[in-house]
């Protein structure tokens, strides 16, 4: 009863959209799909609403074979990054358009479009020219259609990314309490972002794609503390983690021009090089710390991004607070020494702080 | 400096109406006009300058035998010929454009970008390259001289018209629009005529009516693939030259020949003011 892919390539033009691409998903759960943009996330939910058909693998849902189904026929919901609505009709028509398609009752079709309405809350906006709406409630129409269709699987698209900082915050807000109370155990829901923290607060099964291939598979907390490799470290925070190379001693993690005491956790790791991995919220101001130059100061809301050089080494660290600084100005910086994430030559996690990986 | 730039832009504006319009008073004037106000001397207002006469106008619905050049049967032809041929070629060249738009064609070395340059390459052509490919398809099967020959004639005019314009406005809709309503349970057709169409009116009324301009003014076809049988519009006007030019006739003529285009064009700029034209999509 489950949706499950099997090997699912596809490469038009001899490149990589999917690469080999495997997944169970059960009904009644949340899928987030991370990556950056163009590592095929769109390319993956278009597979499964069956707008693409892959070149290679099986799709099966509910124990049919799902490729031979074709996308009218299929019962997803779809909502695009961009805000695509019918523009033609008003709000009530737009969101009765695929209820009317699958002949649904009058009554039934009544009810279905004033729950939707409800929980995205555009109640009195049913008259409206979809023109007439902000982006973001374009994108709430959008969302009420495929709510109100009931399908058994609803994959949305980055569905916040071209909406500003505030509305993302409150639509995000209300996603989490729209995926609890509006969907019924038979959905599966799959999202796709390319904000690790929209991953992290939706807190659903994870996928981390990057270039057409899962580099993991887990849930959020697994995915934040145990990153694979490298590559998944980056994806997974934004700003992306500080990679530096280094080596361990006996007694001191050595980088280029930077030594910190070996924390602990590291204490039975061989002594060689490796990838060291620092998220830049582990990384502060300190008096006693090493002396960085400032390259970049970047104000975020109610942070600041710091970009920090010495040498050859480059980081960046996050500051919880809004701070003024001049480029090229030095400041004292110290790294939490329990909070290195250690990747070898593979680029392979080898030790976390949140517990040792592959030894 | 502001002064002047509103003073020269109203001059502009002014000149540019009276050059404009100055034609169309003209001929009003002249098509009521007899032969002794056109040749003798200059005449321009009804009743001062001159004794107005509807004998121009009468003449433009008087049978040959009583003296006169019957235009009212070749007025209705045009509009037939122009109408049934432009709306044939919007819904051929509407789907062809929407396969081109939406579909990957690939035949040898043949792609989508080179089929639309095929239509719109038989516009480059000059016409009188097609003369005479037309006239002996045309006799070959039995349709010169009538009014379904020139139809068929219009529409390989009229097609490339639709198709250029439709597959211009389908590539600014956007392909997630189909696609959202492939999901929301239509089939291709469905999606094409439920969600597609419907947002492609303004593109199909600035297609429709280029195709009724270059059809309603189309000379050259008209007169060499008629003869006795049927006539359109403009041929017939340009029989109305004859020894005498007559002056007032031609004027009237001339008017009644411009009013369907300039009645459109009305029509139209209501829509296009009303902002109906852009902003469907965006």
């Amino acid at each position: 009863m489950n949706l499950i892919g099997k090997n699912i390539t596809y490469k038009p033009d001899n490149q990589f959209h999917l690469n080999d691409v495997s997944f169970d998903f059960k009904k009644g759960n949340l899928y987030t799909i991370l990556g950056r943009t163009l590592s095929g996330k769109t390319t993956f939910l278009k597979t499964i609403a069956g707008l693409l058909n892959p070149d290679t693998g099986e799709l099966f849902f509910e124990d049919k074979d799902f490729s031979k189904i074709p996308v009218w026929e299929r019962n997803v919901a779809m909502v695009y990054q961009q805000f695509i609505n019918y523009p033609h009709l008003n709000v009530y028509e737009n969101i009765i358009f695929p209820l009317k398609q699958r002949k649904l009752s009058e009554e039934q079709i009544k009810m279905d479009v004033e729950d939707a309405l409800k929980t995205v809350g555009l109640v009195g906006f049913e008259n409206r020219k979809i023109q007439e709406l902000s982006g973001g409630q374009q994108q709430r129409v959008a969302l009420a259609r495929s709510l109100a269709k009931k399908a058994k699987i609803l994959l949305l698209d980055e569905p916040l990314v071209n909406l500003d900082y505030k509305l993302r915050e409150q639509l995000r807000e209300e996603f989490k309490r729209i995926f609890s109370e509006g969907l019924s155990q038979d959905t599966i829901l799959i999202y796709s972002t390319t904000d690790p923290q929209e991953v992290m607060e939706l807190n659903g099964e994870v996928i981390v794609l990057h270039e057409g291939r899962v580099l993991q598979k887990g849930d959020a907390k697994e995915i934040f503390e145990n990153p694979k490799n490298l590559k998944v470290a980056e994806i997974s925070n934004d700003p992306p983690m500080n990679i530096l190379t280094g080596s361990k001693s006996s007694d001191q993690l050595t980088f280029e021009n930077i030594s910190i005491n070996l924390p602990a956790y590291l204490k039975d790791l061989k002594s060689q090089n490796y990838y060291f991995g620092i998220r830049a919220s582990e990384i502060k101001l300190d008096k006693e710390g090493e002396e960085f130059e400032i390259e970049l100061a970047e104000i975020s809301g109610s942070e600041t991004l710091l970009h920090l050089k010495k040498g050859n080494s480059k980081v960046i660290a996050l500051i919880e607070e809004v701070m003024n600084f001049k480029i090229h100005e030095k400041v004292k910086v110290k790294f939490n020494a329990n909070k290195f994430y250690v990747f070898n030559n593979n680029e392979e996690l080898v030790s976390s702080p949140y517990g040792a990986h592959n030894g | 400096m502001h002064k002047l730039y509103t003073f020269l832009k109203y001059t502009f504006i002014t000149l540019w109406t009276v050059f404009i319009v100055a034609p169309f008073l003209w001929a009003i004037s002249t098509s009521f006009k007899d032969f002794q106000s056109v040749n003798s001397k200059v005449t321009y207002i009804p009743w001062l300058d001159f004794e107005p006469t509807l004998e121009g106008w009468r003449v433009l619905v008087k049978s040959p035998a009583r003296g006169g050049v019957d235009i009212v049967e070749p007025y209705f032809n045009s509009i037939f010929v122009t109408c049934t041929a432009s709306l044939i070629s919007i819904i051929l060249g509407t789907l062809a454009a929407y396969a081109l738009s939406r579909f990957t064609f690939k035949a040898g070395f043949v792609r989508n970008n080179d089929i639309t340059f095929f239509f719109i390459s038989q516009r480059i052509m000059p016409p009188i390259v097609l003369s005479i490919p037309f006239f002996i398809f045309l006799s070959t099967i039995g349709l010169l001289d009538s009014l379904l020959g020139l139809v068929v004639v219009y529409i390989v005019l009229l097609m490339p018209i639709a198709v250029w314009i439709m597959v211009d406005f389908f590539n600014r809709v956007p392909k997630e629009l189909d696609e959202t309503a492939l999901i929301d349970g239509c089939n291709p057709y469905q999606a094409f005529y439920k969600v597609v169409l419907p947002n492609s009116i303004p593109g199909l009324i600035v297609a429709g009516m280029f195709c009724i301009i270059f059809g309603w003014i189309d000379f050259f076809f008209a007169f060499i693939l008629t003869f006795t049988e049927v006539q359109l519009l403009p041929v017939k006007v340009v029989a109305l030259n004859s020894s005498i030019t007559p002056w007032w006739s031609l004027s009237a003529s001339a008017l009644i020949s411009v009013a369907p285009l300039i009645i459109v064009a009305f029509v139209v700029e209501r829509y296009l003011s009303k902002g109906n034209l852009s902003g469907a999509l965006k």
